[in-house]
């Protein structure tokens, strides 16, 4: 595998799809106020549950922002790389066009993953910096060298699961053709991790910590920074960040033996 | 002339529904997605949130099985059509057909809330399992009011994002603005929280826009708390006559700025 080149194409597909993003500015501006007003929605909701109880799952209102924070950080990397690229591969699969992908001599996951890119959603990453940075303030967090080392490496963690969940939903578009509606479900889900997971009931909690792993996407970096993660949580979302893309990469692997073109 | 309306109607609806069925799975699935309340309603009740807004365990669950079926029957997709077919080139054909357009994807809403309609009835049940408690059946005056003031929800979010589908005559993609108005929606219709829960600064002024109408309004007419009928669904009427007129005139300056594409 030759690393330099797939440098080369990453930077190329960048390119290609600045291109095609620029051909509608207007909408970029759309795009960034609708994350402001989505961030503005969020925090609204969150008042009025702070409004009834001081403490909502042993976490205060300052508390519960962090968590904020770093949804908004992560549902902006999902806006940028996880869902152009994953949906475009339905539209890949229906249309047949995956076989121009297969025979090429590059990596097939590599380049269903990350083809395009949509820049609206890197004005979400910076409001999700933005509040983060607000948050570490107010809470009083002292910011030394391991706790961004640990930071960095748990938000990598979370982005990986986040991205091979994407990618496994995806790819089951092989047997099923259409699976629009299967991301939206995966959306919905995803929207749990706003929250700090110890307001919901114990079984909700124990199904958002094992068959959708929220707690590790958001819960696990939040704690992080507050300082109440245990050492053995940081590990564990490692190894289980390592398990969904080993998995991801199986599984998109065994997929294609059943793929049978489209169309032509 | 009334007769020949109906029976291309009648025709659009019955095309429509068999293409509903052929994409049944998909429809579940988006019956599934739309589950967030349950989980709102799980962070009210584990957290006795509701007590300060004198709501019982019970009436809350059923506020929110309720703003579920609102939500599942009043979901409008029609600017992501509109768009592609634009984009396409498809809305050419449909142009010179002596219907108007937007009567084929009202159909399409139509047939599909009748394919999801099982899934939604199934999902209630799974719920009811988990919740035996918040168990009712509405008696049959509540169900018919408050399944015009659904129907009437549903007409003022295709209305109005009827009126957003027609921007693309100018700008080409419009759905962007969609998700820009998704987010009031989302928030300020009572899917998440009851409009009840509401801070003070905000009730003054909600309920002059359409948006408690969406989902909070019908959603408490099924579930049997407390609402006010007649103003309720006057304001809802209201507000589709208003969308409606808006329509009417964007379509018509929209349509002569139209410029074929793709074809």
């Amino acid at each position: 595998m030759n690393i330099k080149k797939y440098f080369q194409i990453y930077n190329l597909f960048n390119y290609t799809s600045f291109a095609i993003e620029m051909e509608y500015k207007i909408n970029i501006l759309i795009d960034f106020i609708t994350a402001i007003f989505g961030l503005i929605g969020s925090i609204f909701l969150l008042s009025i549950f702070f409004d009834n109880s001081r403490l909502i799952g042993g976490w205060s209102f300052e508390q519960a922002l962090i968590i904020q924070g770093i949804y908004t950080i992560l549902n902006g990397v999902t806006n940028t790389w996880f869902s152009p690229n994953l949906t475009e591969i339905v539209k890949y699969i229906r249309e047949g066009t995956l076989d121009f992908v297969l025979i090429k001599p590059v990596d097939s996951q590599f380049w269903v993953s990350f083809k395009r890119i949509s820049p609206s959603g890197l004005i979400e990453i910076l409001i999700g910096l933005l509040v983060l940075t607000y948050c570490i303030n107010i809470n009083d967090i002292e910011l030394t060298i391991s706790l961004i080392f640990l930071l960095t490496t748990t938000l990598i963690c979370s982005i990986s699961i986040l991205y091979s969940l994407w990618f496994l939903i995806s790819t089951t578009t092989i047997w099923f053709v259409k699976t629009w509606n299967a991301t939206e479900v995966l959306r919905s889900f995803l929207y749990v991790g706003r929250f700090p997971l110890n307001s919901f009931s114990f079984s909700l909690r124990i199904f958002f910590s094992t068959v959708i792993p929220i707690t590790f996407i958001t819960t696990i970096p939040s704690e992080l920074i507050l300082g109440i993660a245990p050492i053995w949580k940081i590990i564990l979302e490692i190894i289980v960040s390592l398990t969904f893309i080993s998995i991801s990469r199986k599984f998109w692997k065994y997929a294609l033996r059943f793929y049978s073109s489209a169309s032509s | 002339m009334y007769k020949s309306f109906l029976y291309k109607i009648n025709t659009l609806l019955k095309i429509q529904y068999s293409n509903m069925l052929e994409y049944r799975a998909e429809i579940a699935l988006w019956a599934i997605s739309g589950i967030i309340p349950f989980f709102m309603l799980n962070i009210w009740t584990n957290n006795g949130l509701n007590e300060s807004i004198n709501l019982s365990n019970t009436m809350l669950s059923r506020y929110f099985i309720s703003a579920f079926f609102v939500r599942q029957f009043s979901v409008v997709w029609v600017v992501f059509t509109f768009e592609e077919d634009a984009l396409l080139g498809r809305i050419s054909p449909y142009l010179i057909q002596p219907l108007h357009p937007f009567f084929r994807y009202f159909s399409q809403h139509i047939a599909e809330q009748v394919t999801r309609f099982p899934f939604a009835l199934l999902i209630a049940v799974v719920f009811f399992i988990f919740n035996p408690d918040s168990f009712w059946i509405p008696n049959i005056k509540t169900i018919i009011i408050s399944g015009l003031a659904i129907f009437l929800s549903f007409l003022i979010q295709f209305l109005m994002q009827s009126i957003i589908a027609t921007f693309c005559f100018w700008t080409e993609k419009a759905s962007s603005i969609e998700k820009l108005l998704f987010i009031p929606t989302l928030f300020l219709s009572g899917l998440l929280a009851p409009v009840e829960s509401f801070p003070e600064f905000v009730k003054s002024w909600i309920y002059f826009t359409p948006f408690p109408y969406l989902i909070d309004f019908p959603a408490n007419l099924l579930s049997s708390n407390p609402s006010n009928i007649s103003s309720g669904i006057f304001i809802q009427i209201f507000w589709v006559i208003l969308f409606f007129c808006i329509f009417a005139k964007t379509w018509k300056s929209g349509t002569k700025k139209f410029t074929a594409m793709g074809l």
